[in-house]
């Protein structure tokens, strides 16, 4: 496979996205291809908005997503999947974590949170998803691990082995963490919408 | 083994590799994670250096000392620790020396956007720019090589796109290097009397000749030829950009950003048609290569400004193709960064705006207290900047100062290079108020220890600086402390020594919320009484993430988020309506 994959994930800053993003290159990478990713550190984090790309294939140059390339928007707060549409490619997967994490005009009351973002990109993506990965990491039992059951849920769009997913997971997470957070990624990977 | 690592990571693994002995840094976005991570390289003493010109001559002294030693810094520490840069590049070293300068594009995290390869000839310090991770620490490597094999200082460049990208690195086993036993008296060479400098400048002046003609046979500095109807000179995140863009077009990839391999740089020109040069901020390459007489095309239509992106290379070359459809949302709500709930830093700075002050600003988590709706900073220019500023601001307006401006810095801030600025209004009888938030860490960059902490960057236990006595020790004579949870207490005494025409220091003491090690939360969120609340909304005058507004019918009231709030009480100090309280 020639072409490179690029996949932008996007979130709020505590939600875990770096950590996703960790083990999603870290997944390709054993997987055999090659692998970059990238993302802004510092003050952008301190509750603000938080994008990394990832970008596998035969052979990465750039360690940034071209606008209008995104293959999948990986998107894990509702609002945060509206700021990124315009960096879409033609046809592209739009996987959608349904939580609201308000910010701070709507906290104040000056701005409204829109109330109907999963129609407009049901509407206007075929391959839009909306994803309870909260729900699943409940169930997984523990709710903290809503980020790894949401990469269950992308790892469904790659031809890479479940074990390679797992060794990438027992990887990147502490010890007494791995078990609770394989099984919500084992029911992210599972789950039907 | 193949591992995904950062250039941050690549670098410190390079540094391990090299046989280094010697780090010191300053943390800084987006260099930080350098010396984060060389402390699990147990062969290598590490430092967090009180700022950037301290960390350069520490590793200088090492260097000097026969072992080899890295500084890293991001790219305004460079202008802090510029003073025995310019002079180490006369003296050159002994062990190799290794200068990192981690540059902000964009200014994700930074008060300027500087190109820091200017350095690399203003300093006529040699300087290579990798372009990925594995480049990062293939690079440090050689760097050492070179600062040895020259005998001088090496600039390593990294950009924010090159820290903070992830990509797959080979990793080496480190070299074996004899640590030094004595030490060597060489007058000529590190004795800056004038008259040893005389003689080291055409030293200096040889060795950059001498290292240009390396540049031209240096095989990083790579020359891809394929279709030649376009050229495209770069290095760095750019080069990977271009590539990506016009992967069959012809490339003179620079490893190294100073001295130019200008034999090269003909030879690659005479080959293609159109020659390009595609530089990150400054013209740099291009100034140099118009000066060798050679047509080249560069900021003509590529930006100075602002970092570059995968689409920068096409639209400069062929022109843009920007998609232009309808939003699906007319408005997307912002959602800016901001201080953490709780944070000590809240009161403060609420404070300060409802007393109206004029605040000299300083860099530190405090600064988004610069952003609505706080609103309450006047100026941010650089560490430490605020308190000599606020020195100037009571000179220039004398008698009429009084009572209208204090300046703020962070403890970290402070210790970098907030001490002389207080130094120079004891001495020189500024009637300036100084308030120091000693939250007692390096808060913005992510939580590092500084000499007021207790610890240092390896874990050990260390002394602490005694605010204090320091401030005493300079000849400050009022020295106030505050717990910046009680605002009756911020204010009045923030109010009377305004109002005194002589230097006074506030301490405002209580750790970062984020600082496991200090920070105690108290447990208990609060809430709002529904029914007491008037729904005036002074309470979201602060700013914090934890208060909401909930609109309820025609009248609005406001409400506590239970997972974010500390029970900091300074919500429930504004309150007239006394509507919010530990769990009512």
């Amino acid at each position: 496979m020639d072409k490179v994959t690029n996949i932008l994930m996007a979130g709020v800053g505590g939600q875990g996205v770096i950590l996703a993003s960790e083990i999603v290159s870290e997944a390709m990478m054993k997987a055999g291809y090659d692998v970059k990713k990238s993302e802004v550190h510092g003050m952008a984090q301190r509750g603000g908005s938080v994008t990394t790309h990832v970008r596998f294939g035969k052979k990465v140059y750039s360690p940034l997503i071209k606008d209008g390339e995104v293959d999948i928007l990986f998107s894990f707060e509702l609002l945060e999947t509206m700021r990124y549409l315009d960096t879409l490619s033609d046809n592209p997967v739009v996987l959608v974590n349904y939580q609201k994490i308000l910010p701070p005009s709507v906290t104040l009351g000056k701005d409204a949170y829109p109330g109907n973002i999963p129609n407009l990109l049901a509407a206007k993506y075929p391959r839009f998803e909306l994803v309870d990965a909260v729900g699943i990491a409940k169930q997984a039992g523990n709710s903290k691990a809503v980020n790894v059951a949401f990469v269950g849920s992308l790892s469904r769009f790659f031809d890479v082995p479940e074990l390679v997913w797992h060794e990438a997971i027992t990887a990147m997470l502490p010890p007494k963490l791995v078990e609770v957070n394989l099984k919500a990624f084992a029911l992210g990977r599972e789950q039907k919408y | 083994m193949k591992v995904l690592l950062s250039g941050n990571e690549a670098i410190a693994r390079g540094a391990y590799e090299a046989g280094v002995k010697v780090a010191a840094a300053y943390p800084g976005t987006p260099s930080t994670e350098i010396l984060e991570n060389i402390v699990q390289y147990k062969e290598i003493y590490a430092e967090w250096s009180p700022n950037e010109k301290v960390a350069l001559e520490v590793a200088l002294g090492a260097a000097i000392a026969g072992s080899r030693a890295l500084a890293c810094m991001k790219h305004v520490g460079v202008n802090v620790a510029a003073d025995p840069l310019f002079t180490a590049s006369y003296t050159g070293v002994r062990g190799g020396l290794v200068v990192i300068t981690a540059d902000d594009p964009e200014m994700h995290s930074s008060q300027n956007e500087q190109d820091n390869r200017n350095y690399a000839k203003f300093s006529k310090i040699p300087m290579l720019e990798p372009a990925d991770s594995q480049e990062a620490k293939d690079f440090i490597k050689l760097a050492f090589e070179l600062s040895e094999r020259f005998d001088t200082p090496v600039f390593i460049r990294s950009t924010t796109r090159i820290s903070h990208a992830k990509s797959i690195v080979e990793l080496a086993e480190p070299e074996q290097r004899e640590a030094p036993t004595e030490l060597q008296h060489k007058f000529e060479k590190f004795v800056m009397l004038p008259r040893n400098a005389r003689m080291r400048h055409p030293l200096v002046e040889q060795r950059t000749k001498d290292l240009a003609a390396f540049a031209e046979t240096f095989d990083r500095n790579e020359m891809i030829l394929q279709e030649t109807d376009i050229g495209i000179i770069a290095s760095g995140t750019a080069y990977q950009y271009a590539r990506e863009s016009y992967p069959a077009k012809s490339f003179l990839k620079l490893a190294m950003a100073w001295p130019l391999p200008e034999k090269k740089i003909r030879e690659f020109a005479a080959k293609v048609k159109k020659l390009y040069v595609f530089e990150e901020l400054d013209p740099f390459y291009e100034e140099q290569i118009k000066a060798m007489g050679i047509a080249v095309t560069g900021k003509a239509v590529f930006p100075i400004c602002g970092e570059f992106n995968p689409a920068t290379a096409a639209s400069g070359i062929s022109g843009g193709t920007a998609k232009n459809e309808t939003p699906l949302l007319e408005y997307i709500p912002p959602r800016p960064p901001n201080m953490c709930p709780g944070c000590p830093h809240r009161g403060i700075v609420h404070t300060l705006k409802t007393m109206k002050l004029f605040v000299s600003g300083d860099i530190g988590c405090y600064t988004l207290g610069a952003l609505p709706p706080i609103s309450a900073m006047d100026t941010c220019i650089c560490m430490g900047a605020s308190v000599s500023g606020a020195m100037g601001v009571d000179k220039a307006l004398g008698e009429n100062n009084l009572g209208k401006a204090v300046a703020v810095i962070g403890d970290s801030t402070f210790l970098h290079s907030g001490i002389t600025g207080l130094l120079d209004i004891a001495y020189n009888q500024g009637a300036c108020t100084v308030i120091i938030l000693d939250n007692r860490i390096t808060a913005m960059t992510g939580r590092q220890e500084h000499p007021g902490t207790g610890f240092t960057l390896m874990g050990k236990p260390a002394k602490q600086v005694n605010y204090e006595h320091l401030c005493r020790a300079l000849g400050i004579e009022h020295i106030r402390k505050v717990n910046p949870y009680d605002l009756a207490q911020v204010k009045s005494v923030i109010q009377e020594e305004i109002n005194r025409p002589e230097a006074s220091v506030i301490l405002s003491e209580a750790p970062c919320v984020l600082h496991r090690r200090e920070f105690k939360a108290s447990g208990k969120a609060y809430t709002v009484d529904e029914a007491a609340c008037i729904g005036c909304r002074a309470c979201l005058q602060i700013g914090c993430p934890a208060l909401e507004w909930h609109n309820d019918g025609d009248k609005g009231k406001a409400y506590i988020n239970q997972g974010l709030c500390t029970g900091c009480t300074v919500c429930a100090q504004i309150c007239k309506k006394t509507a919010i309280g530990e769990g009512k």
